[in-house]
Order: structure tokens, then C-alpha cells, then sequence
């Protein structure tokens, strides 16, 4: 099974080698796809885990005897095409397609469900018509 | 004896709104089916379109007097400084001008997320604007302090001059280095990771006019959704550049300053941009109407974008350090398809100019000019060509200190 969910993390968890376990105990397939830390050393790890069922449940209950919260990942990126002016910058950035340039029309598209949360697009979209909009709490 | 029409025959055809205009991307098609000859003789205008980030752009402002009376001697838009050192309550807001205590790039790459072309959208979107204003006080004018809400409609007048616009042609982007750079073109990935180019290609005013035969002094255009003029030569005009065998510039060439009343104008093409690491700036939509006199005319503004090439250049060292490094030339056909070739490698193309946009701008046009409502105005006086002897030139490295 394949999901990606948030992981909220202390000080003191954030010096625990989760990524290593995760790969080398538990046999999963480990895609970050962003991570931010505060000075403070708290933070929350947005991951895709991909694994046998049981290694998976294995795996994130590891991360929870930790004390880690794993909740899983809301929809997030959100497009506005009202703000949009089609430069077409931003498919060049995106690894998956989601953000497409239609060839024909030389307009772009956005397919949430092949979004994977990179956020390379947020930095390249001049208007800033790309916004990531986490669930993401106070870091616990 | 080839066929020759006047901007008078032109403009009677407009008022009878029976001129026959077609974009710089219909126009293609109709000479390839009909011929220079015959379709010099139908079509009356070409309209073209261009919508992309102008740094060079901005607006005079004029904010009335307040009571008492001040000399404005420092004015910030939104927290966005303007320059006010012209009369008392005039400024000339840039659109690259960022907000006071903007980060910058201090932790990089910064972010600029506000600036002048930004101010100048949200002025045009009719928001409420927060003006502060210092001066030095004068018998005349005795205020020392103005902070207050404007918008567009009070004040006296808003006038959007922007010295270099419609750049005829520019370089295409790329990076040799093994990092990341962050530029006006956007961000560039290392290792020729992608190419960024910024231009309309067939549909770009100054490509469809190369040698400025019909776009000079006093040339009407779509200007920010209104109507507005071109002004002058643009800054860093260059018209004497390699060209093709079409006439086409192979490399940045001319340019345009244009003027307009911005309040008749409209947000949507006008906007502001924030381009990470590197700074704001405003996205301007410009079109011109290219009045079909005679056949070579035609000829020009029926050029494809495989016909135009631009200048693959390396932003990590080659532009910034001005490195000659050759990588040769994208053709704009290569350019929109979405791959380019360099050195045998397939490479990723990133436009920063909205095609999309900027055939809504010529489409836009060609309907203002079929209702009737925007006539054709003939210059009062030409561009320099590339006949001109203009030298592009660069600051000189002299020692203000003597040994010169």
C-alpha cells in the first residue's frame, strides 16, 4: 500500500533516525516530499510511505511508539486560475504532470490528483497563483 | 506594379468597418494559401500581441495638493517607495521598486513577494492605497507629512510610461553551472536542466515589424487593456544586431517606450510579478496594429516561429560575468513545443511570456479595430533602423578619485 501522510515531531524525536528505521526495519519505500524544521527543532515531515500492508502498519505504528503524530494528508495544492496568467513557467517544474500546458491552447491545467506536494511550482509561479494549503497544526 | 495602400484608405476602410484584419498567427496561413500578392491586397491590418513581465515599466502620478500645501520629498505606495524628485505632488512609481525593509535576498532566495508593478494592479483594481509622504517644509509649501488612504480615482492624473517594453527578441535562459540559479527569467535549473525563454515569437510586435517600417513615433496600441502610444525608441534600443536572412533580429534588438492613461486601463493586463531570488516586477499586455501598406510589409508580419531564433544563453557565468559562451540559437517553433535540443541533449523549455494571453491581446485588438472603435495612427517620426549607428554601450570603469 502507498500513502503519504504528515509527520509532527518534537525536539526531542527529531533526532531519532526515523527515515533509516523506516527503510531498514520496516522495508518501505520512503519519498519525502517536504520537511521543515524550526529553529526550535520541532517540525513536521510530509513523506509517502510504500510497502507490504503490514510492513506499512508496522511502520507507522514505530513512528507513533515514538510519540510522532501521523495523520494523514490532505489535498493541498490549489491552483487559482483567476490569478493564472498563463505564462506556462510552472509544467516545466512539476514532476508529474499535474500542472499541464496544453500545446494547442497554450493554457495550463492542473490535475490535483497527480500532485504529489513537491511545491516546486510555488516558487516558480511569478503570480503566486499556486498556494500550499496544509493541514498542518503548531508543531507538537 | 505592386499594390500600396495609405493609413487614410486604411482608417476610411475602419470607419466603414469594413477592414479586413486578421492576427499574426491567422495571417500566416492566408499568405501560404493565398499569396503575398493577393492577400497583401485583402488584409488591412495585422494585429499582433505580446504579455509578459516589462521590468522596465511604471506609472507618473500626480496626487493633488494637500492642505496645507506640501513638496513632497519622499513617497511610499503601500510602503513601496516612488521618486519624487520632480514637482511637488508628482512621482513616478517603478515596477521593479520593492517595499522599504523588503528582505531581499538576505535569506536567500527571497521571496518579493510585493513591489511597484504590484502597487500599480491593486491601483488599477481600484483598491485603497495607503500614501505617506515626507517633505522639508517652505514658505510655500509649509507641510511636512502626508499619510492617508488614496485610489485611483482621486487622483489628478496617472500616466503608465514605461521606458523599455516589447523587446524585439531576447535571450533564451539556461544554466552550465551544477546549482540552482534564481533570475529575471525565472529559476533556471543546473546542468542545462531547463531553457527559459520570453518572448511571443510570430505573434510579437517588433518581430512582425523587424525593421520598425510601420510601428515609429505616435503609433496607436493596446496598452494595459486600454489604449495607449508609442512614446519613443525604447532604452537600450540596438537595432543594428545580427539578423536572419528574413530581417528577423537573431538576438534583443529594439524596444519601445509606451504611454497611456492608466486609469482607462485594466488590471488583468496589468500585473504585478514576484520573481523568487530575484525581485518584482509587472507583467505587461501590448499589442500593435501593423498596417498592411504594401506586399514586403506582408511579408514581415507573416513571419512563423521557425523562422525566428533567439540566443541560447548560459545565466550562471555567460550573462551575469558577460562570458562569451556559444550555445547557438532555439527557434521559437522548438521553443513552444516544449523541448529544445543543446549539444545533442534534450532540454525542458520554460516560457515566461503568455502565448495564451498575448493572442487575446491580438484578438482583442483586431475586434476594437473591426468594430471601428480604434483607428490606425500613422507615426510622426520613425525608430532608428538598422541602418542607425548605434553603438551599445556600457558603463565605463574610470577612477572619480584622478588617474582617468
Amino acid at each position: 500500500m502507498k500513502n503519504r501522510v504528515v509527520c509532527y515531531f518534537s525536539a526531542a524525536q527529531s533526532e531519532q533516525p526515523i527515515i533509516y528505521q523506516l527503510i531498514k526495519d520496516y522495508d518501505l519505500v520512503v519519498n519525502i516530499l517536504k520537511a521543515d524544521i524550526n529553529p526550535q527543532k520541532e517540525g513536521y515531515l510530509v513523506v509517502e510511505l510504500e510497502g507490504k500492508r503490514e510492513k506499512y502498519k508496522a511502520g507507522v505504528d514505530y513512528l507513533k511508539s515514538l510519540g510522532i503524530h501521523v495523520e494523514p494528508l490532505s489535498e493541498t495544492v490549489v491552483w487559482s486560475e483567476e490569478i493564472c496568467i498563463q505564462c506556462g513557467a510552472c509544467p516545466s517544474f512539476c514532476p508529474t504532470q499535474a500542472l499541464d500546458l496544453d500545446r494547442e491552447t497554450m493554457m495550463v491545467s492542473f490535475d490535483n490528483s497527480k500532485c504529489i506536494v513537491c511545491g516546486m511550482c510555488l516558487d516558480c509561479c511569478p503570480t503566486r497563483a499556486i498556494k500550499l494549503y496544509f493541514e498542518v497544526r503548531e508543531a507538537v | 506594379m505592386a499594390h500600396q495602400k495609405t493609413y487614410e484608405e486604411i482608417n476610411e476602410k475602419i470607419k466603414r468597418g469594413e477592414a479586413v484584419v486578421v492576427t499574426a498567427e491567422e495571417v500566416i496561413d492566408i499568405v501560404a494559401e493565398q499569396g503575398l500578392e493577393k492577400a497583401a491586397r485583402e488584409i488591412d491590418v495585422v494585429t499582433t500581441g505580446t504579455f509578459g513581465p516589462m521590468c522596465s515599466s511604471g506609472v507618473f502620478l500626480n496626487f493633488g495638493h494637500s492642505r496645507p500645501r506640501i513638496k513632497m520629498s519622499k513617497v511610499w505606495l503601500n510602503g513601496v517607495e516612488a521618486y519624487a524628485g520632480v514637482a511637488a505632488v508628482d512621482a513616478y512609481l517603478g515596477a521593479a521598486q520593492l517595499p522599504e525593509n523588503d528582505p531581499e535576498n538576505k535569506v536567500y532566495p527571497g521571496r518579493f513577494s510585493y513591489g511597484g508593478g504590484h502597487v500599480i494592479h491593486d491601483l488599477l483594481a481600484g483598491k485603497e492605497i495607503r500614501l505617506e509622504a515626507i517633505g522639508y517644509g517652505t514658505d510655500c509649501y509649509p507641510n511636512k507629512k502626508v499619510d492617508t488612504i488614496i485610489k485611483l480615482e482621486d487622483l489628478n492624473e496617472a500616466i503608465l510610461f514605461n521606458p523599455r517594453n516589447a523587446y524585439q527578441n531576447y535571450n533564451c535562459a539556461v544554466n552550465l553551472s551544477d546549482r540552482t540559479i534564481y533570475t529575471y527569467m525565472g529559476i533556471v535549473k543546473p546542468n542545462l536542466g531547463n531553457a527559459s525563454y520570453s518572448t511571443s515569437g510570430q505573434l510579437s510586435p517588433l518581430l512582425n515589424d523587424p525593421y520598425y517600417k510601420t510601428i515609429g513615433v505616435g503609433t496607436r496600441i493596446f496598452l494595459g487593456g486600454g489604449i495607449g502610444y508609442v512614446a519613443w525608441n525604447g532604452t537600450q534600443h540596438h537595432p543594428n544586431v545580427l539578423r536572419g536572412e528574413n530581417g528577423v533580429p537573431k538576438v534583443g534588438a529594439g524596444t519601445l517606450a509606451v504611454i497611456g492613461d492608466l486609469k482607462q486601463m485594466d488590471p488583468n493586463w496589468l500585473v504585478g510579478l514576484s520573481y523568487i531570488g530575484y525581485g518584482a516586477t509587472m507583467a505587461v499586455g501590448i499589442g500593435i496594429p501593423i498596417p498592411i501598406l504594401d506586399e514586403e510589409i506582408l511579408s514581415f508580419a507573416a513571419v512563423k516561429d521557425e523562422d525566428i531564433y533567439c540566443p541560447i544563453v548560459d545565466y550562471s557565468e555567460g550573462y551575469p560575468y558577460g562570458k562569451s559562451i556559444d550555445l547557438g540559437f532555439a527557434n521559437f517553433k522548438e521553443l513552444k513545443s516544449g523541448k529544445i535540443t543543446i549539444n545533442g541533449k534534450e532540454i525542458i523549455s520554460t516560457p515566461q511570456s503568455s502565448i495564451y494571453r498575448a493572442r487575446r491581446i491580438a484578438s482583442t485588438l483586431k475586434e476594437w479595430i473591426k468594430a471601428g472603435s480604434f483607428e490606425l495612427s500613422k507615426p510622426v517620426a520613425p525608430l532608428p533602423s538598422a541602418d542607425a549607428k548605434i553603438e551599445f554601450k556600457s558603463i565605463p570603469e574610470r577612477n572619480p578619485n584622478g588617474n582617468r
